[in-house]
């Protein structure tokens, strides 16, 4: 196995426990994670459809309906679009819903993921990262879910399996918060860790049915009732509607922390909206999000070893942007070098360098930023490359342009 | 209107535009000839809004507040006893 440092919430998993009640500890891939985390949500209903690397959490949800593991409701659909419509449906009811889907079948779903945001409905939804067609190709990027970035969703990208369990289970929680009522993304790299097994301390049915109590929906579909969910602005009110999603991200970031500090006392793990590796007195701090976080904390542990002062931060809440957190590691850095897994054709730079940056500038702080794009398509990045990408940003040649790191010439 | 007085996720009671005008934008209304009129409710089942009244023993009037002014009543009334006449 690749060499590999865990989040430091993650390291320390029995830190600050108040009643653990981890009873199993299971080899799961990413996707049957996400399926046992769904089933212990006891989620109401279920619509979608399955898509590579993204199957495996469709398989498993219908066996658990099949098998009464989860009484929920199993809605089989013709496409994605239709997996999230019904899914807007049974959530305007007071359900709890959730979907999965990957690549092309989000790009199917753009649509509807304005619907559901508009109409403050808390739908979770797992994202097996794939890079998008043409051509056509089934390994990850972030691509697809960067390409609906600006959807209104709450959106974590994990960097391993038992992570993928701990957020999907949070995400009910902070979406479902009647201060938030936002939906919410569990990202994650396909096969890379949709297909990879790894150990997962498992939780308890019980506790986790009392960490998501579930709070009543103000408005709920009643055909005794009838509403209409969305119903038509005009150029003088939809820019208000705009304006309460903006602000219930913002409050979101607050009830995050205190999701994260209930299910800490549930499982003794917690991983902070941004993960900071060593960043203290480092001279250059590498941003990055995803699974090859462990990776580049790696090669960044190597140079610590021989003298070189460099850091990582993960960006695991990539929306909200935790953009004070960002700004208060990266502050003291001489240099900052972003790691962006998507492309932006035509762009400056990646998505998350241009937050990144954005932030740094709001706050008055002007410092060299190396932006490099890497791993697209799933074109791999080992800890040697991150040591190669620390050294490039040492000479001080790479910065300006976006470096597409790895890319044959 | 602040953002602050809106409904979250523009919740709005149901209901039909029954109770809305509807036709601002007709240019054309029909007008019945009533001595023409064989009350064959061909029209009432063509107006797609609906905005053909009927009313009892198939005598048929113009709700002008939902008429969009389309003409298809016009067009299908057998024995042409409507006809479109420009909005003044």
């Amino acid at each position: 196995m690749r060499d590999r440092v865990p989040a430091e919430g993650h390291q320390h998993g029995e830190g600050n426990v108040t009643q653990v009640q981890t009873t199993r500890v299971a080899a799961l891939q990413g996707d049957e994670a996400v399926a046992e985390a769904v089933r212990q949500s006891d989620v109401d209903v279920i619509a979608a459809y399955p898509i590579t690397p993204q199957t495996i959490i469709v398989e498993k949800l219908a066996e658990f309906v099949a098998d009464g593991r989860l009484k929920g409701e199993f809605v089989p659909v013709e496409s994605e679009h239709s997996a999230l419509s019904a899914c807007v449906g049974a959530s305007a009811t007071g359900a709890r819903v959730f979907t999965a889907t990957s690549s092309q079948g989000l790009a199917y779903m753009h649509e509807m993921l304005y619907n559901v945001s508009g109409m403050r409905l808390p739908i979770v939804m797992a994202v097996a990262n794939r890079a998008l067609s043409a051509p056509l190709v089934l390994n990850a990027d972030h691509s697809d879910l960067m390409g609906s970035r600006d959807c209104g969703w709450i959106q974590i990208y994990a960097e391993n399996v038992e992570e993928i369990y701990d957020r999907t289970i949070q995400l009910f929680k902070l979406s479902e918060d009647p201060r938030v009522m936002l939906p919410s993304i569990i990202s994650f790299e396909g096969f890379i860790l949709s297909h990879d097994k790894e150990r997962v301390r498992l939780l308890e049915d019980g506790p986790i049915g009392r960490f998501l109590a579930r709070p009543r929906h103000k408005h709920r579909l009643d055909p005794d009732e009838p509403l209409t969910f969305g119903a038509i602005a005009t150029p003088d009110s939809y820019f208000e509607f705009r304006k309460q999603q903006s602000e219930a991200m913002n409050t979101a970031l607050q009830v995050f922390d205190e999701v994260e500090t209930d299910f800490e006392a549930l499982s003794g793990r917690r991983y902070r909206a941004v993960d900071a590796y060593n960043t203290d007195g480092a001279d250059t701090i590498m941003v990055i999000n995803g699974c090859a976080a462990g990776t580049v904390r790696a090669a960044a542990r190597s140079l610590n070893a021989s003298g070189e002062k460099v850091g990582v931060l993960a960006i695991k809440l990539y929306r909200p942007f935790p953009v004070d957190q960002v700004v208060a590691h990266l502050s003291e850095a001489k240099s900052v070098i972003t790691m962006d897994r998507s492309m932006s054709i035509g762009a400056p730079s990646g998505p998350l360098s241009e937050d990144v940056k954005a932030s740094l500038q709001a706050s008055g702080i002007s410092k060299p930023v190396m932006s490099v794009v890497y791993g697209i398509g799933g074109r791999d990045l080992a800890v040697e490359d991150g040591k190669n990408i620390f050294g490039m940003a040492k000479e001080g040649s790479s910065f300006g342009a976006a470096l597409m790191y790895g890319v044959k010439v | 209107m602040s953002w602050k007085q809106l409904e979250e996720g523009a919740v709005v009671k149901g209901g039909t535009s029954s109770t809305y005008i509807v036709s601002g934008w007709r240019v054309k209304r029909p007008v019945i000839n009533e001595a023409k009129c064989t009350n064959c409710l061909i029209c009432w089942i063509y107006c797609p809004e609906p905005a053909i009244l009927r009313h009892e023993g198939g005598k048929v009037t113009i709700d002008y507040d939902h008429c969009k002014g389309c003409g298809i009543c016009e067009t299908e009334c057998p024995p042409k006893a409507i006809s479109m006449v420009k909005e003044t």
